[in-house]
């Protein structure tokens, strides 16, 4: 099928019209470029927004404790609700289905910090008492050392694990953290692991100026006694994260003596709802972005199918020519649809090459300037994505060629011949 | 080899209707030649094209080579031109961007012979009209003898058994005409039928039989 005959001809029909073969190709050129820009921008906003989940595991819930808004069982409303170890038992043990359950109290409440010296140097950080499970959860990249284990848990070990921008306030530059005393609220704690956060921009910032400790720890340092600031949990990978939070409300109302119908009392936040949220505006966003895209490419198709239609009213008579010698309505149907696809794939080739190429000059600038991109983070489109573009050009472009091919073979041998 | 029985042949056009051929009865034997002569708008062009497939006819019956030619597909049509039918036209018809090899072999091309031996073969009969040393130059560097000659030796690489040349000489001064028909003369002698349209009265009368047609109707057979 393409042999060098075929070639010659494709070369020389494309080359005679110089002008006329760039246009069009530009057309198809543009459909594609714009595509694949579109494609690369929206998946930049997809990465950068999913970036700020960090590597948290979606199918989790938040549960803490608010105020009573119905009074019940003799008790007032407006009472707080506050959760106890023995809560964490409770969970554990009625939900079959929950994967991790990480209890959390940070000193100072929601938003709360610490004052944390160490020699000269002074701070204020958040300070957390977690469960080893929790870096199942919201996982942090570990730079030194080790995030907290069970006996550290078990025991109570004054040990923490804190930020990389704690590290930088507190210590002197190149100075070894690991193993090094920092005084938290006038305890000294030993540091036994440093990490980076996940996420990017001001998140991960706020991520790097905390400070972990075993959850046991905190609560008898600091006279938290049975006190759980709140709960984190996931659930098992086939089950919806809903059906953990509905049973762990149930529980917990129980527990503390809030009524059924009352919502107010316990906070909690569905992570995986807002997950969905955004999954369907990435969703919008890549069918307009098709929808554009697919539009601007059959643009520049039906370009190239007119621009066929001209060459096959030009070359009539030559058609003519070879249909006396013995071509068959295939050898010419193919021939010109050959051509067409030819013209499209090289024009298409080319704006794909050169979209992901501005894309990757994007992605370099964007990474070697080193500007808080929180919002657009590594544009590209992947390789499934640009094979597939690949075939729907040579799909179009087999169709453009269609109508312009059945069009030369529809008219008599004669006709054509004697075509001027 | 070519019968023909009663033709008839109108063409439609808008609202009237022209009849151009109204009833032609022709046998053409095998290794004849012969030419038809009549005056422009008379159908002798109509004839040959029919004759060649590359028009159809309204009633009558055409057989060529044995083959009944009556609402062919045009694949079979293709077919039945690319290895029966040579053609030679007036104005040469050969395509542009090939040099004269590369359109002398085209129709082996159609028959999916390889490039390099229809290459070889269309060598052989480029050496034959003596053009062998032009064979890789396009069309537009030669005249129109050498032109003509590539389109008969285009017309002879498939080896047909009919050669329709339609004003072989119509655009060639008298010398390269008679040369013209030297070449087609000894190609009749090899065994080969040839129908010749002409309305020159020297190139007929090199012929062995002159058909006149006078409105569509063959109005008289001349043995030369």
């Amino acid at each position: 099928m393409f042999d060098l005959d075929r070639w010659q001809e494709i070369y020389h029909v494309l080359r005679k019209n110089k002008l006329r073969t760039f246009l069009t190709a530009f057309g198809v050129f543009w459909g594609i470029f714009m595509l694949v820009i579109m494609l690369g921008s929206g998946n930049g906003l997809e990465n950068g927004i999913t970036q700020n989940f960090g590597d948290m595991a979606t199918n989790s819930v938040f549960i803490w404790g608010q105020q009573t808004s119905v009074s019940y069982k003799g008790f007032p409303r407006g009472r707080r609700i506050e959760y106890e170890n023995s809560d964490i038992l409770a969970l554990q043990k009625g939900i079959p289905e929950i994967k991790y359950l990480a209890p959390r109290t940070n000193v100072g409440g929601y938003d709360g910090t610490s004052n944390v010296l160490r020699k000269l140097k002074a701070g204020q950080f958040a300070l957390f008492g977690d469960f080893p499970v929790f870096n199942q959860i919201d996982p942090v990249n570990m730079v030194k050392g080790r995030f907290l284990n069970d006996l550290d848990l078990k025991e109570k070990r004054k040990v923490v694990v804190i930020g990389q921008r704690v590290v930088e306030l507190l210590f002197e530059k190149g100075e070894e953290p690991l193993n090094q005393y920092i005084e938290i609220n006038g305890v000294y704690f030993k540091v036994i692991g440093v990490f980076r956060s996940k996420r990017t921009g001001e998140q991960a910032s706020g991520d790097n100026q905390r400070i972990h400790m075993p959850f046991t720890t905190l609560q008898r340092t600091f006279n938290y006694g049975n006190t759980v600031g709140f709960f984190n949990v996931t659930a098992k990978d086939d089950v919806p994260v809903d059906v953990v939070e509905n049973k762990a409300m149930d529980i917990l109302k129980k527990r503390h003596a809030v009524a059924p119908s009352d919502d107010d009392a316990i906070g909690h936040f569905n992570l995986r709802k807002e997950y969905d949220k955004m999954e369907g505006l990435f969703f919008g966003i890549r069918l307009l972005v098709w929808i554009v895209g697919t539009g601007t490419l059959l643009a520049g198709v039906i370009g190239v199918s007119n621009i066929m239609l001209v060459v096959v009213k030009e070359r009539t008579k030559e058609i003519g020519i070879q249909r006396a010698l013995g071509a068959t309505p295939i050898n010419i149907i193919s021939q010109i649809i050959t051509e067409s696809v030819v013209l499209t794939t090289f024009a298409g080739y080319f704006g794909l090459t050169i979209g992901v190429g501005l894309l990757e000059l994007i992605n370099y600038l964007l990474s070697s300037s080193g500007a808080n991109t929180e919002m657009f983070v590594h544009p590209g489109v992947d390789f499934k994505v640009a094979v597939m573009a690949l075939c729907i050009l040579i799909v179009s472009g087999a169709l453009a060629g269609f109508i312009p091919a059945r069009r030369a073979v529809s008219v008599k041998p004669i006709d054509a011949l004697r075509y001027e | 080899m070519i019968n023909i029985k009663n033709i008839h042949k109108s063409y439609v056009m808008g609202q009237s209707r022209l009849h151009v051929l109204k009833g032609i009865d022709l046998e053409i034997k095998s290794g004849e030649m012969i030419s038809v002569m009549g005056a422009s708008g008379s159908g002798k062009s109509t004839l040959l094209n029919i004759l060649g497939i590359l028009d159809n006819y309204d009633t009558g019956e055409y057989s060529l080579d044995g083959t009944p030619i009556r609402k062919l597909n045009e694949r079979k049509a293709a077919a039945l031109r690319n290895h029966l039918l040579g053609f030679v036209f007036q104005s040469f018809n050969l395509i542009s961007f090939k040099n004269a090899m590369e359109n002398v072999a085209l129709p082996l091309y159609y028959q999916k012979v390889s490039r390099k031996k229809r290459n070889i073969i269309a060598m052989e009969y480029l050496e034959r009209m003596g053009l062998k040393e032009w064979a890789h130059h396009l069309p537009n560097e030669l005249s129109g003898g050498q032109k003509q000659r590539i389109a008969i030796a285009r017309a002879l690489i498939a080896k047909p058994k009919v050669i329709l040349a339609d004003e072989p000489t119509g655009a060639l001064d008298s010398v390269t005409s008679l040369e013209m028909m030297d070449i087609l003369q000894e190609i009749n002698r090899t065994g080969i039928t040839m129908v010749i349209v002409t309305h020159e009265h020297d190139i007929a009368a090199r012929t062995e039989k002159t058909i006149k047609i006078t409105d569509g109707i063959i109005t008289e057979i001349i043995k030369n």
